[in-house]
C-alpha cells in the first residue's frame, strides 16, 4: 500500500496536511502519534470510511479510490479496531457469521478452528461473547479480520486494553503474520512496544509527518521527542516512608451491585490509604472502576455507612457533596457530559463541584459571579489551560486542555482527599506530563490521592503504592518498589501473586479449551 | 452539491437571536404562499391577519388578554424543558387551577372582601401545582414517561370540569346552561383600568418573567435546573437530586398554569363554562420555544402567539376562512423554530469535491 500527499480537512481543521506512508509486504510499520496528531483520520481513510480531500493511494501498485470499508475488505485491506464491535448475547461463531460475505460462510467452524490453532489464538467458536474477556474478544476480531485473508491488517492500538502478557501474546500473532508477507499497520502510542515490534515508524504531529524512522535506533525519549515536539519533563518524585503515618481513609468490605446489568459487582473491597499517600490503583477497563469511583465518591451511596471511613468519619451512605463539604473531591474518568459540560463557560463549571454554601461561589444562593471570574484566572493559570479568549464554553477545549482545567478545578479546593479515574486517559504526553506532577506535588504537601489508572507508566511514575482491581475484587496493596510491572500484569489479569507464577493467561486459556473440547468430544 | 451539518465549536450568540426571528420570517413566507393557494392575494391576507388587529386599541388590549396566560404558563414550561423535564399537560394544570380556584366563589357564595380574590389565586396555584405533581409523583416512583402521564391528564381536567358545570357546579338560575353562576364582584380579577379589558394578570406576567431570568440566570438553584437539563451525571457529580427537581419543576409550571387558569375564569370570563382556553396550554409550548426557553423572550413570543389567535379570528370575519388557521401558522412556527435552532450550535459546511483517483 502507498500512501501520496493524502490531506484530509475538517471544517477549518486540517487533520491530515499531506501525509506519505508506503507498507510493504512483511512489514510492521508504527504509526505513532499523540491523541489528535490525525492517525485515526488516517487509516480511516485506508480503510475506506473516510475519504481524503486530495492525494493518492494505491495498492499492490494500481492506483485505486477505497469507497468504504467493505471494497477495502475486498481488496485484502482488514482492520481490528480498538473499540470492539461485537454482539454480547452472540456466540463467537455468530458473530464472525455476520461480518462475512455470505459465500465464506461454509465450514465457518472449522475454519475458526484452523486460523486459531494456525496463529496460536485460542477461540471456542461456541462460547457467549458475553462470557468472554477482553482479551479474547479481541481474538474474536483478530480471527475474523484473518479469515478474510487480508493482505494489510490495520491495528488501532491494540494494546490498550490487554495485560502485559496478554500483549506479548499478541506480539508472537503479529510477528508470524509478518513472516507470511503480510503487513500490518500499527497504531500505538506505547514506545516500548514500538520499539520492539516495528521495523518502520511514521511519526505524525497536529496531522503532520514528522518523520519516518527506524524505532529500533532510537530511544523512548527521541521517539517521545518528534511525537511531541518538545522534550517531555520526567516526573520528579521524591520516595516518601509512609510507616505509622495516620490513615486518611479506610476502606472495610465494601459491597456495590452495579447499576445497569453490564457492570461489575464490587466485592468485600478493603484497602487503607495513609495521609499524603498516592495509592494506584491498577486495572483493565471494566472490572470494577467505575463502581469504585461511585462508591468513593458518594455518586453512588453504599448501605453500609462503615464500610467507608474517611479521617475518622463513617460516610458510606453519604452523598457526594456531604463527603465534599468534608474536604474530599473528585475527578471522574470521563471529562465531557461527567466532571464537565461541555455547553458550559469554565466559570460556571466550576459551579459543579464548587456548590456549597460555604464554597465562597454563593451568597444567599445567588451565584457570585466575581468570585467564580477571580477562580477561573487562578485555575486556568496555575495549571497551563490553553484558550482563544478569557471563560470560553468547555467544549471548545481540547481533551488535555479540559482535563487541566478539572484537575486544577479539584486541586484548587485544597483537598484531604483527591480520587482521581483515569487522569490523564486521551490527554497528549505534555499535559499527562504537568498532570502528573501537579499529582506528586499534592501528595507531597499533604493530600491523599487514590489514582484509578489502567496505564501502568502512570502507576510507576507517581505511586507510592499499588493495587489491582479485577472483576470487582481488589488485590492487596503493595509498595511500588516492592513489585513489578510484570506482577501487576498478572493481578490485572486476575491471578494471584502467591499462586504458581508459571501460569500464564495464555495457558490458562489453553487449557480451558482443552477442557471445552473433551466436554464437547463426551 | 452536498452539504453537511457539522457541530460549531462554541453555541452561536447570533443565531440564538436570530432563530426565531428567521423563523417568524418563514412562518410568513409560508402564509404567504398557503393564501395564495386560497385564491386570496397574499398581501391582504398577510395584512388583515397580522397588521389589522394591532390597529385598534380594542384589540390592542385583546392581544395582552390573550398573551398573559401564554406568558405565564410558557416561564413555567421553560422551566420543565430546561431540566430536560417534559410537561405537555400544561392545559389540564390550566383546568385545575380554574376549578380549584373557582370553588371558592361558586361553593362559599356567602364570602365578601378583600381576602376573597387572594384566597382564589392561592388555591388556584395549588389545584394546579397538586395536579402537576400526578405525572412527577409517577415519573419518580415508576419511571412513567411524563409526557404521555401529564398530556392524557389534560383530558382528565377537561372533562371533569365539563361535568362539574353541567352537574353540581351548574348555576340553578342558568336556565340550564352547562356555565357556573357569574363571580361576585369580590372574585373578579381586578382591572387596570376601568371599562377596559386588561386585568392585573399581565403585570403579574411581567413580574414573574422577571424574577424567573434573575432565578434561571443568577441562582445557584436555577443552575441546577441547566446541569441537570444537560447531562444527570455531570448533575449527579455536582450533588444535584435530579427527583427533587422533577418534583420542584412540575410544581412551579403547574402553579403558573393554574395562576393562569384562575385569572382568566375570574376575569375575561367571569364564570366556569365547559372551554375555558383555547388551547392556551399546548400554545404556550410554541410560546417557551419561540421565546428561547428565556423568560424575557416569552414574553416577546407571548404576544406573537396571541397575535395568531387574534389574526384566525380576524381572517374567519373578513376573509371568510375558518379560524383554525390559527393552529396551522402556530403549528408552521414551531416548525421552523425548531429548525432553525439546530443552527446555533451547528453550521452547513459544503462538503468539499472529493478528487477522485480511478
Amino acid at each position: 500500500m502507498q500512501a501520496r500527499g493524502i490531506v484530509k480537512r475538517f471544517g477549518s481543521l486540517t487533520a491530515n496536511d499531506y501525509i506519505d506512508l508506503s507498507l510493504f509486504p512483511g512489514e510492521i510499520h508504527a504509526l505513532l502519534g499523540e491523541n489528535g496528531a490525525g492517525k485515526s483520520t488516517f487509516v480511516k481513510m485506508l480503510y475506506g470510511s473516510l475519504r481524503p480531500d486530495e492525494g493518492m493511494l494505491s495498492w499492490k501498485g494500481a492506483e485505486v479510490s477505497i469507497k468504504n470499508p467493505a471494497m477495502a475488505r475486498q481488496l485484502g485491506i482488514g482492520m481490528v479496531f480498538q473499540h470492539f464491535s461485537l454482539f454480547e448475547a452472540l456466540t463467537v461463531e455468530e458473530n464472525i457469521l455476520l461480518a462475512l460475505p455470505p459465500l465464506q460462510a461454509k465450514n465457518l467452524r472449522q475454519r475458526i478452528k484452523t486460523v486459531s490453532a494456525d496463529y496460536g489464538l485460542p477461540l471456542d467458536p461456541t462460547a457467549t461473547i458475553a462470557d468472554l474477556s477482553v482479551g479474547e474478544r479481541q481474538r474474536v476480531e483478530i480471527v475474523r479480520c484473518l479469515l478474510q485473508e487480508p493482505d494489510l491488517i490495520i491495528m488501532d492500538e491494540p494494546t490498550s486494553v490487554l495485560t502485559p502478557q496478554e500483549a506479548d501474546e499478541l506480539f508472537l500473532v503479529l510477528e508470524k503474520l509478518a513472516s507470511e508477507h503480510k503487513s500490518i499497520l500499527y497504531i500505538s502510542h506505547r514506545l516500548d512496544e514500538v520499539k520492539r515490534l516495528c521495523q518502520r515508524a511514521t511519526i505524525l504531529r497536529h496531522g503532520k509527518l514528522i518523520s519516518e524512522c527506524d524505532p529500533r535506533q532510537e530511544n523512548a525519549k527521541t521517539l517521545a521527542a518528534m511525537m511531541v515536539g518538545s522534550e517531555v519533563a520526567d516526573v520528579r518524585r521524591v520516595p516518601q516512608d509512609l510507616h505509622g503515618v495516620k490513615k486518611c481513609l479506610v476502606v472495610r468490605a465494601l459491597n456495590l451491585e452495579p447499576e445497569l446489568n453490564t457492570g461489575t459487582a464490587l466485592v468485600d473491597v478493603s484497602f487503607d490509604v495513609a495521609r499524603g499517600e498516592i495509592l494506584c490503583i491498577a486495572g483493565i477497563a471494566g472490572n470494577g472502576q467505575a463502581e469504585l469511583f461511585g462508591a468513593l465518591s458518594g455518586e453512588t451511596p453504599v448501605s453500609d455507612v462503615g464500610s467507608i471511613v474517611f479521617e475518622g468519619w463513617p460516610c458510606g451512605a453519604d452523598g457526594i457533596s456531604e463527603r465534599r463539604r468534608r474536604g474530599a473531591a473528585f475527578v471522574p474518568e470521563e471529562r465531557n457530559g461527567h466532571g464537565a459540560l461541555a455547553g458550559l463557560k469554565l466559570s460556571k463549571n466550576i459551579l459543579l463541584s464548587w456548590n456549597n454554601p460555604n464554597d465562597g461561589t454563593t451568597k444567599k444562593g445567588v451565584i457570585d459571579r466575581m468570585a467564580l471570574a477571580r477562580l477561573e484566572g487562578a485555575i486556568t493559570e496555575a495549571f497551563d489551560v490553553r484558550m482563544a479568549h478569557p471563560d470560553v464554553e468547555a467544549g471548545a477545549l481540547s481533551g488535555g486542555n479540559l482535563q487541566k482545567f478539572v484537575m486544577g478545578r479539584e486541586v484548587k479546593r485544597k483537598p484531604k482527599l483527591l480520587v482521581v479515574s483515569q487522569p490523564t486517559w486521551g490527554v497528549d504526553a505534555g499535559a499527562a506530563s504537568l498532570i502528573r506532577q501537579k499529582l506528586v506535588d499534592l501528595s507531597r504537601s499533604g493530600t491523599t490521592i487514590i489514582v484509578i489508572s489502567q496505564d501502568l507508566d502512570e502507576i510507576f511514575e507517581i505511586a507510592d503504592q499499588v493495587a489491582v482491581i479485577s472483576e470487582g475484587h481488589m488485590s492487596d496493596v503493595y509498595p511500588i518498589d516492592e513489585v513489578t510491572r510484570e506482577q501487576v500484569g498478572l493481578l490485572m489479569g486476575g491471578m494471584d501473586l502467591n499462586g504458581p507464577p508459571e501460569v500464564t493467561a495464555a495457558e490458562m486459556a489453553q487449557s480451558l479449551m482443552r477442557d471445552r473440547e473433551t466436554e464437547d468430544a463426551v | 452539491m452536498p452539504f453537511k451539518l457539522q457541530r460549531r465549536e462554541e453555541h452561536s450568540a447570533w443565531m440564538t437571536l436570530f432563530s426565531p426571528l428567521i423563523a417568524v420570517a418563514l412562518m410568513l413566507a409560508t402564509g404567504a404562499a398557503l393564501f395564495a393557494s386560497l385564491g386570496i392575494d397574499p398581501v391582504r391576507g398577510l395584512t388583515v391577519y397580522f397588521l389589522e388587529p394591532l390597529q385598534s386599541a380594542w384589540s390592542l388590549q385583546e392581544l395582552v388578554v390573550k398573551a398573559t396566560p401564554l406568558i405565564l404558563i410558557g416561564i413555567g414550561l421553560s422551566i420543565c424543558y430546561r431540566a430536560n423535564i417534559w410537561n405537555i399537560g400544561a392545559e389540564g394544570q390550566f383546568v385545575a387551577g380554574a376549578l380549584a380556584g373557582s370553588y371558592i366563589p361558586i361553593m362559599m357564595v356567602g364570602w365578601e372582601g378583600p381576602l376573597v380574590f387572594p384566597a382564589m389565586i392561592a388555591a388556584g396555584m395549588a389545584g394546579g401545582a397538586l395536579f402537576a405533581l400526578i405525572p412527577a409523583a409517577l415519573k419518580v416512583r415508576f419511571g412513567a414517561n411524563e409526557i404521555l402521564t401529564s398530556l392524557l391528564l389534560v383530558y382528565v381536567a377537561q372533562f371533569f370540569l365539563d361535568w362539574l358545570v353541567r352537574g353540581p357546579w351548574r348555576d340553578p338560575e342558568g336556565f340550564n346552561f352547562p356555565e357556573s353562576r357569574l363571580f361576585d364582584s369580590d372574585a373578579i380579577t381586578p382591572l387596570i383600568f376601568e371599562g377596559g379589558r386588561m386585568h392585573i394578570g399581565f403585570p403579574v406576567a411581567v413580574i414573574i418573567a422577571l424574577l424567573a431570568a434573575f432565578y434561571l440566570t443568577r441562582t445557584i438553584h436555577g443552575f441546577q435546573i441547566q446541569v441537570i437539563g444537560e447531562s444527570p451525571r455531570a448533575a449527579r457529580f455536582a450533588g444535584f437530586s435530579q427527583n427533587k427537581m422533577i418534583f420542584f419543576a412540575f410544581a412551579v409550571s403547574g402553579a403558573l398554569a393554574g395562576l393562569a387558569g384562575i385569572m382568566e375564569v375570574a376575569g375575561p370570563i367571569g364564570q366556569l363554562r365547559p372551554t375555558i382556553s383555547p388551547g392556551y396550554g399546548f400554545t404556550a409550548i410554541i410560546v417557551a420555544f419561540l421565546g428561547r426557553l428565556n423568560p424575557i423572550g416569552i414574553v416577546i413570543a407571548g404576544f406573537v402567539l396571541a397575535l395568531s389567535y387574534l389574526g384566525g379570528e380576524a381572517a374567519q370575519v373578513t376573509l371568510g376562512i375558518s379560524d383554525k388557521i390559527a393552529r396551522v401558522f402556530q403549528g408552521l412556527l414551531l416548525f421552523y423554530v425548531l429548525a432553525c435552532d439546530t443552527f446555533i450550535v451547528y453550521t452547513f459546511r459544503r462538503v468539499g469535491a472529493v478528487r477522485e483517483a480511478s
